[in-house]
């Protein structure tokens, strides 16, 4: 790969927890990434396109407040709608484990629950990126 | 406070002491090289009389009540009373919720507190585009006085306390509170309660904000204003360290940036003409308690010393009670692991500990299951339970500020709090709370200390039992609490319902007279509670404020 891995690191929804989303995004740049940080507040919509407009290789999204079933399935469908299915899609946050296979089915890749560790979502941005 | 000679004797003695016992840690090491506590302070070996050579009793601690209230605001504390158990609560619907908090009253809970959903803590009603997939999530739905009826149906306002956790819209939701207790009759000197009403702390950690800056201390001050005269008993503001902390501060910044918005609404609101002594005793706190027991306990003792300094010192207040910090505690949510999540009822008891011996006046204990959901009636019940063993079981009560005197503990609250005055100097030099969040300078100082704990738990440096160390395989926990999804549907058509009924023109009066009276300099909380009780919506009286006033923009540092 000649450039860095971009990651667009966002707060979906309403919820303003963002001490998760902070520690992930500074992990990943100490990991040698670009990361984008949208803030909070942003509408499924608002990401997909900071996502294109930053030619982002990953979108990594954060929810604490439950509205993770709504929310990232959404992101999944929009990014598929504008032709940019190639960017892979990972959340976090306090999401029960019932919940989980229906958002890996939803096109989630991967789903990072508390007490993750920054190196294993490090890692599997790594390894599962689909642009090369 | 110690006899010179005798202290010169001990510390000769004590040198001898320190070299006999470096000499075998050389040869059989400690744990550690270094020891220190969650803001950084080095923990020595052992703590003597030498630490706090400099103590004066009178000035340093004081008899408990009275100043500069370093052991406690009152002088009898818990062998009075016990602190108020009140557990944060608040789901689904106004229906649901009403039944949670009848629940918690018949389990001998002595006050109670409103969670409210992210729309409503946003200013939007459930049918706003952006309520999508979050209402009823994290709290209540409240889009009009029609729910906030329902919420407190057959639980009576002159005999409970309760506290809000609302910021931006306070003063809507504090009017709506006022208008349910006058249909019951209650009126509004006799309620007793908190609203949040922070908002410099959302800015800082925890995102709930509507309006910039000015707008908001104008409704804070304006808030502070009509209680004094209506509102009597009302805690006007809750002074909110608690997500401070949770986003990542060590115990020593928790103190410094609480009180810097404190110094800030206390600027605004003499800017704003009100006398200090006339607002100041209404004025309450909000803090964590987190995992290291002693430096809590130190932790909060400290910030009781130094606000009574700033109040008399800085605003020259004359009233006792302006000086008093009284606070509201949480136990640390950011500690509760999702693995092995029975060990988080251990945590939160050592914390409910710490909350206790720093002299806590009310207090919500985290239930063991809220690192995976909403957390279930038992584990509640339990966190509960947790509260009441310390209350009546420990005997940690039966005296006011218990760990006073000891080395340690006096040291530590010295070094807390002459760290929170550098911070504070900062912070003054950069112009004020508003000015150093503006700069993005809080909330940087914040994310380096959470960077750096999550990088101490990913080197080992750090353990948090069942996460970096001791783990299981573990299979996935069952019976979580699930909001149920067709709340949103519900709500609106709530909504649209009342949307029909009401008398709309009454409404649309209350809100014209709303707008113009934000865009001169009247107190608005008049018209925000014509306008509550014209039944007009949480959304469209945030709405016509948000028109006046425009929108906060979040500066994003990294």
């Amino acid at each position: 790969m000649d450039r860095p891995i971009r990651v667009v690191v966002a707060k979906p929804g309403l919820d303003g927890h963002d001490r998760g989303a902070k520690v992930v995004a500074r992990a990943l740049r100490d990991a040698g990434m670009e990361v984008i940080y949208t803030g909070l507040r942003q509408t499924p919509e608002q990401i997909v396109e900071t996502a294109i407009q930053e030619d982002a290789d990953c979108v990594a999204m954060s929810i604490l407040s439950g509205a993770h079933n709504h929310l990232f399935p959404k992101v999944v469908n929009l990014l598929k709608e504008r032709g940019a299915d190639d960017i892979l899609v990972v959340g976090g946050g306090v999401i029960p484990e019932d919940d989980i296979p229906r958002l890996i089915e939803a096109g989630i890749a991967g789903i990072f629950t508390p007490g993750t560790p920054t190196s294993v979502t490090i890692d599997f941005i790594k390894n599962n990126i689909k642009r090369k | 406070m110690f006899n010179k000679e005798k202290l010169e004797q001990m510390k000769k003695a004590h040198k001898e002491w320190e070299n006999t016992v470096t000499k075998a840690v050389a040869k059989r090491p400690e744990r550690k090289k270094e020891f220190e506590t969650s803001s950084g302070i080095a923990v020595k070996r052992v703590y003597t009389p030498a630490d706090i050579e400099n103590l004066d009793y009178e000035r340093d601690l004081s008899n408990p009540g009275d100043y500069p209230y370093t052991r406690g605001v009152q002088p009898t504390m818990y062998r009075g009373k016990f602190w108020t158990m009140r557990q944060y609560a608040g789901f689904a619907t106004a229906e649901e919720s009403n039944k949670r908090y009848k629940y918690l009253l018949e389990q001998g809970q002595t006050g109670l507190s409103v969670a409210f959903d992210l729309p409503t803590q946003i200013g939007y009603d459930s049918d706003h585009a952006l309520s999508e997939g979050e209402v009823g999530k994290v709290g209540v739905a409240i889009d009009s006085l029609k729910d906030m009826e329902i919420l407190f149906d057959g639980i009576p306002l002159d005999k409970v306390s309760t506290s809000m956790t609302i910021n931006a819209p306070a003063s809507v939701l504090l009017a709506m509170y006022i208008a349910v207790a006058e249909k019951q009759g209650v009126s509004s000197d006799q309620l007793s309660g908190t609203i949040q009403n922070d908002i410099l702390k959302e800015y800082i950690a925890r995102g709930t904000y509507i309006f910039p800056v000015g707008p908001s201390m104008r409704l804070i001050t304006n808030i502070f204003e009509y209680c004094s005269k209506y509102v009597p008993k009302w805690n006007t503001i809750s002074i909110s360290g608690y997500h401070i902390r949770e986003a990542g501060s060590t115990a020593a910044q928790e103190v410094a940036f609480t009180l810097a918005d404190g110094i800030a609404y206390v600027d605004a609101a003499i800017k704003a003409g009100l006398d200090v002594d006339e607002f100041g005793p209404r004025l309450s706190f909000f803090f964590n308690s987190h995992n290291e027991i002693l430096e809590e306990v130190a932790k909060f003792r400290a910030a009781r010393r130094l606000w009574a300094k700033i109040m008399k010192e800085r605003f020259k207040a004359k009233d006792p009670k302006s000086m008093m910090l009284r606070f509201h505690t949480q136990t640390a949510g950011c500690t509760l692991t999702a693995q092995q999540p029975d060990n988080n009822v251990v945590r939160v008891a050592m914390q409910t500990l710490a909350a206790v011996l720093g002299g806590t006046q009310s207090l919500h204990t985290n239930s063991r299951d809220e690192a995976l959901a909403l957390p279930t009636e038992d584990s509640v019940r339990i966190a509960l339970r947790t509260q009441q063993i310390v209350a009546y079981e420990s005997g940690v009560t039966e005296t006011v500020d218990p760990l006073a005197g000891s080395y340690y503990i006096e040291s530590l609250t010295d070094q807390i709090e002459q760290k929170a005055v550098e911070y504070l100097n900062k912070i003054d030099e950069l112009g004020g709370a508003a000015k150093a969040i503006e700069k993005g300078y809080i909330q940087k100082e914040i994310q380096d200390s959470a960077y750096k704990y999550q990088k101490e738990i990913e080197a080992g440096e750090r353990i948090v039992v069942g996460v970096n160390k001791f783990q299981i395989k573990e299979s996935a926990p069952k019976g979580l609490l699930k909001v149920d999804p067709k709340v949103g549907e519900l709500q609106q058509k709530k909504l649209a319902e009342l949307r029909k009924i009401r008398d709309n023109t009454k409404v649309d009066a209350a809100l014209e007279k709303l707008e113009n009276a934000a865009k001169g300099e009247d107190n608005l909380m008049p018209f925000i509670l014509d306008a509550v009780k014209a039944y007009a919506t949480l959304g469209e009286i945030c709405g016509v404020l948000r028109k006046v006033f425009g929108e906060y923009q979040q500066s994003i540092v990294l």
